[in-house]
């Protein structure tokens, strides 16, 4: 009985002193294994007297299971040190910049436009386009603007040819659509314009968004309430002030221009609404009768309010942005602003 | 429309401070743009007398006057003004007094005392002329306070006058429609007939009254032009922003700003038989008073006599027959022009005049008398002379007719979505001159002559919903049907794709559509482009004949600015002229250049080339469910060995490739520029999936690599592969291209991997070396291509 605890005490030293997986094995396979040393005593017990193996046996089997268990726990150490020391040497620094690509932008004016689409779509407004080189019919004539017309003047229009201009409004798509679609119409057409000018204040092309909508009881009172609405939406502004001017568009009567209270100061008076308090940012009106006339509307059952607004202007307001020539100088520096 | 306040409130003038007047004006739709005061902001400054003028000891240029102010001794003032003299009278700025921001104080220049500064024009900011001292009328009360006798303390208004407003270019429209807007009387002046003294008619013929139905003639005989214009008339003229050109021009300025009548005077000696009012014959031409001399064509209406053409009628006079300081006696014309007839014409003759602005807006008809009667009284006043009768020619059918318009209470709920009560649309109207009577639906409307913006019933109902206020109308929520729109499923919106390049490090720009001629045919040679008649500038004369000279213009613009790495992309219209048709088709197209990825602590670095961007195209096109084809093809502004035509079922829908070296080094750009170019409505397509049975068993791979000539295009192999193998075929890969060592020159190495499976059952070696064995032979007879063991 002695050598069975002298044997225990021999294993758990063993035991103890592995550093690894493989000593440790080595261990089991000296005690444990086919011709180690506790098999070795189990395989003696048939020598002994019948009442002393029982007894004799059982304490084997004791220290058998001591033994074993000792391996055990002395692996799930060894594997847990294992593991630690694999976590370790693996370890990376985290707040090293990560791989690829960066992520571009989109330019704001489509930014801006594609915000203001879709406040409009969100009312069921569909967006159409038109010819960017547009006929003289569709740009000025059909919109009520004869040749001669004053208005006409104030457009610095670019001519292709005699009859050929660039769109120097999206008020065009308007006609485009009512003579090619059944009414109602609740459209808007955003696209670029151009206008033979160009200043601190003027770049010969910009964007604009023209929005038609003709039913059988459309009113001024719905022209001011979508307007406003739009607005207090795109400046998400709840408080936002807003006031329509009366003014004068050949292809609206009555004609208003909107403006809004300065986003900059807050209506107190800056340079941005020079010291007014009051910003202009769109141009409406109820369509006019000779329009309607000019696409086969029927005045008398329907009415149809348009408007138009500048994307650069609205944006310019919207980010801060103080100079118009930067949106076409396409600076990466300035782009990226808008990521 | 420019005006003086202080003359406005001599005609209507409400209970209103300036501010409050321009609010309202702008809130009526007349937008105020300015409001200034008439001059600078002085004080202590008197009417002076210069009693006499030494010379300075000490100094050429200044001149030592004795000043009186009307006190007891004179002042002793230094003066540098070159036209100073002894008995003329001027502006002193007293001692104590202020010139904008410095105060006047004893002074001592060159050692001579002066005791206060006597003052041009422009020191006080009446005027930007520099001439020396204002030289004050010699009626000017000495010692009188500058301001109050000058009147001063006014501002002049400036108005942005929309097209149709043509009939407030004048004191007396606008003074008509404050009052209407503010409930105030308007009192005009008085204006009598002024008798005729002699008999005196020149003979008046208008051969085309539908362009001039009323033309009002009238010699005067006899003016002295020796006299200077009266002050209050050379304010109110400076004031509206005129300038004073002498007594008889200064007259029919006035009035025109007066009455907004325009009216020209010419010089009676150098008329000819008769006044012809007429079209222009062809060949005509005519010298105007800027000295130009201008061809006429047959739509211009003239006013000659039996002669020669003498003036553009309604736009300007001649030089021939103008006034001159010579000019002893005048015909004065006041006409009423067609607005049709004269719009467009002075702009064709690159004019723009006051009397033009004014006919082709349209002038009041019914005032053509009163004017000239206005200008009769005041040049007789000013200038002497004896007026003739007037000569009237009157065509009385070609005058406008007001006739009555048909306003109904329901057409104007309708519109405004409110109809203010019957009374208060009475009011409104009539205030605004609006003849009006009274029916079951509304009224019969019928307009004052002088509102050529006034035709149809909504010209009226704007006019209540203006005066009304517009802010004072109700506002409303859209009403109508809730539709659902069709969502096709075969679309991809533009926003996605552009989308899709955001996520791959692309920037978005946008460039203008005009691009210079040269560039524009470097990029696309073969294509023709549109002109402008009018470019603003050579670099923007042609129309884009592609994207790409925008994104070279931006790659060249950031390039200066330290951008190494370029991604960018732009969508939009170009424009090919065929014929007589211009395409304008939408178009994607980007440029990439510089680094692979950022600049990156573990990634190597590499440029991009030309499969990096083939790569970023192809992921373009795969949502589109489109079989493009990518075929090694030349372009004129790409790389011949790097550029690729891509065709959907045979059609070019773009280009991809690296730009020509020729091209780079034109421009000055890296030769590693890949530029694409797409089709933009292919890429709007969408693949509408349809389900298909994923197969139960294994796929099988096999690696094989051919060597064949160099030559030979990849995608050619890769077809053969695929027709050969057949429906097992389910991927085809190309994991590697060798050229090189153990390769003979010439040739090629491609490694194909392909991936069988079989729908039905697990494929055997045997059914898998028979199809590898197939394509083998198939190469070897098409490509002469071994296998590569």
């Amino acid at each position: 009985m002695e050598a069975l605890a002298a044997l225990e005490q021999q294993a758990q030293a063993a035991i103890e002193a592995t550093t690894d997986l493989q000593s440790l094995d080595q261990v089991r396979v000296q005690f444990l294994g086919k011709k180690g040393v506790l098999t070795e005593q189990l395989k003696q017990l048939g020598s002994l007297p019948d009442d002393q193996r029982r007894t004799a046996g059982q304490a084997i089997n004791v220290v058998k299971k001591q033994v074993q268990d000792a391996i055990e726990a002395r692996k799930g150490e060894l594997q847990a040190r294992l593991l630690e020391a694999q976590l370790a040497s693996e370890r990376i620094d985290v707040t090293l910049p990560g791989r690829g690509q960066q992520g571009g932008g989109l330019h704001p004016v489509t930014r801006t436009l594609q915000r203001i689409e879709q406040l409009f779509a969100s009312m069921g407004f569909v967006t159409v386009e038109g010819p960017e080189i547009e006929d003289d019919y569709h740009n000025f004539e059909a919109l009520n603007i004869p040749a001669h017309h004053p208005a006409r003047a104030m457009h610095d229009t670019f001519y292709v040819d005699a009859h050929r201009v660039l769109r120097t409004h999206t008020s065009p798509v308007q006609i485009r659509v009512m003579e090619t679609q059944q009414p109602p119409f609740r459209v808007i057409a955003p696209g670029r314009v151009y206008r033979c000018d160009s200043d601190l204040t003027h770049t010969p092309m910009f964007h604009q968004v023209e929005g038609l909508l003709v039913d059988e009881q459309v009113s001024f009172a719905d022209l001011k309430g979508l307007l406003d609405e739009f607005l207090k939406h795109f400046f998400e502004r709840e408080d936002l002030g807003v006031r329509f001017r009366p003014s004068y568009f050949p292809f609206t009567e009555p004609s208003a221009e909107v403006d809004i209270e300065c986003v900059i100061c807050s209506g107190e008076g800056c340079r941005v609404c020079s010291h007014s308090g009051w910003l202009e940012v769109l141009g409406c009106g109820m369509v006019h009768p000779n329009v309607f006339e000019h696409v086969g509307v029927d005045n008398e059952q329907y009415t149809g309010l348009a408007f138009g607004m500048g994307v650069e202007r609205l944006a310019m307001l919207k980010y801060g942005v103080d100079d118009l020539r930067l949106f076409f100088e396409n600076d990466l520096r300035f782009l990226q602003q808008f990521r | 429309m420019k005006f003086s306040e202080a003359w406005l409130r001599e005609w209507v003038a409400p209970k209103l401070d300036t501010q409050q007047l321009a609010e309202q004006l702008t809130m009526a739709g007349l937008e105020v743009d300015s409001v200034t005061p008439i001059a600078g902001g002085f004080s202590g400054v008197v009417v002076a007398e210069v009693l006499s003028v030494e010379p300075h000891p000490d100094a050429d240029k200044l001149r030592v006057c004795k000043v009186s102010t009307g006190a007891d001794q004179p002042l002793q003032i230094v003066c540098g003004a070159p036209n100073v003299s002894a008995g003329m009278r001027a502006p002193l700025a007293m001692l104590g007094g202020r010139i904008g921001d410095m105060k006047i104080k004893p002074a001592k220049l060159r050692g001579v005392e002066s005791s206060g500064m006597l003052c041009s024009a422009r020191e006080l900011g009446l005027s930007d002329e520099h001439q020396g001292l204002m030289d004050l009328p010699p009626d000017a009360p000495i010692g009188a306070d500058l301001r109050r006798y000058l009147g001063l303390d006014d501002t002049a208004i400036e108005v942005d006058l929309t097209p149709n407003r043509g009939d407030c270019l004048g004191i007396l429209g606008m003074a008509r429609e404050v009052g209407a807007l503010t409930g105030t009387d308007v009192s005009e002046p008085v204006i009598a007939a002024v008798d005729a003294t002699i008999e005196t008619e020149f003979p008046v013929n208008v051969t085309a009254p539908e362009a001039c139905p009323r033309y009002l003639g009238r010699v005067i005989r006899g003016v002295d032009q020796n006299v200077a214009t009266p002050l209050w008339m050379q304010e109110k003229l400076r004031r509206s922003g005129m300038r004073s050109l002498g007594p008889v021009v200064d007259v029919t300025n006035y009035v025109l700003l007066e009455l907004g009548q325009p009216m020209h005077a010419f010089d009676l000696a150098h008329l000819s038989g008769a006044i012809e009012v007429r079209y222009a014959r062809p060949g005509e031409q005519l010298t105007l008073l800027d000295e130009r001399t201008i061809e006429l064509d047959t739509e211009t209406l003239l006013i000659c006599d039996q002669q020669k053409p003498l003036a553009l009628a309604g736009v300007m006079g001649g030089i021939d027959s103008g006034i001159s300081p010579a000019t002893e006696d005048l015909f004065l014309e006041v006409a009423f022009f067609t607005p049709f007839c004269i719009a467009g014409r002075a702009r064709r003759y690159g004019l723009t005049t006051d009397s033009s602005h004014r006919f082709e807006r349209g002038v009041d008809p019914d005032l053509q008398r009163r004017a000239m009667e206005r200008a009769t009284s005041l040049l007789l006043d000013l200038v002497g002379g004896e007026a003739g009768p007037v000569t009237e020619v009157l065509a009385r059918e070609h005058l406008p007719v007001k006739t009555p318009i048909a306003l109904r209470r329901a057409r104007i709920e309708r519109l405004l979505g409110f109809v203010p009560a019957d009374d208060q649309v009475e009011d409104i109207l009539s205030r605004l001159g609006v003849a009006l009577s009274a029916n079951q639906d509304g009224w019969a409307a019928t307009p004052p002559t002088y509102r050529f913006d006034l035709t149809i019933e909504a010209d009226l109902i704007e006019e209540v919903g203006r005066v009304f206020g517009y802010n004072r109308l109700p506002i409303s929520t859209t009403q109508g049907q809730l539709t659902m729109r069709p969502v096709p499923e075969a679309a991809t919106p533009l926003e996605r794709i552009k989308a899709l390049l955001v996520d791959r490090d692309y920037q978005e720009v946008i460039t203008y559509s005009f691009v210079e001629s040269e560039l524009a045919g470097a990029f696309s040679p073969g294509e023709q482009a549109v002109a402008l008649a009018n470019p603003i500038s050579s670099e923007m004369s042609v129309m884009r004949t592609s994207l790409w000279p925008g994104l070279i213009n931006t790659l060249r613009y950031n390039l200066a600015r330290q951008q190494g790495r370029v991604r960018i992309f732009e969508s939009g219209l170009k424009f090919i002229q065929q014929r007589t048709e211009i395409k304008q088709d939408r178009y994607l197209s980007g440029l990439v250049v510089g680094e692979r990825y950022p600049e990156q602590w573990d990634a190597p670095r590499q440029a991009v080339d030309f499969f990096d961007l083939k790569g970023d195209v192809e992921t373009l096109l795969s949502g589109s469910g489109l079989a493009a084809v990518f075929q090694a093809a030349s372009h004129p502004a790409l790389h011949p060995g790097q550029s690729a035509v891509i065709k959907v079922d045979d059609r070019t829908v773009g280009w991809l490739g690296c730009i020509h070296p020729e091209l780079a080094r034109k421009y000055e750009i890296p030769n590693k520029t890949c530029l694409f170019e797409l089709e933009l409505d292919i890429l709007l397509k969408r693949r509408v999936p349809t389900f298909e049975k994923i197969s139960r068993f294994p796929s099988i791979r096999r690696d094989l690599a051919y060597v064949v000539s160099a030559e030979i295009p990849t995608a050619e192999l890769c077809n053969a592969i695929s027709s050969q193998a057949g429906p097992l075929l389910q991927d085809l890969l190309v994991f590697d291209v060798y050229q090189g060592e153990g390769i003979e020159t010439g040739l090629k190495s491609v490694a194909f991997g392909l991936i069988l499976q079989e729908t039905s059952r697990t494929l055997t070696d045997a059914d898998v070396d028979s199809v590898t064995n197939g394509i083998t032979s198939q190469l070897e007879r098409q490509f002469s291509a071994t296998l590569r063991e």
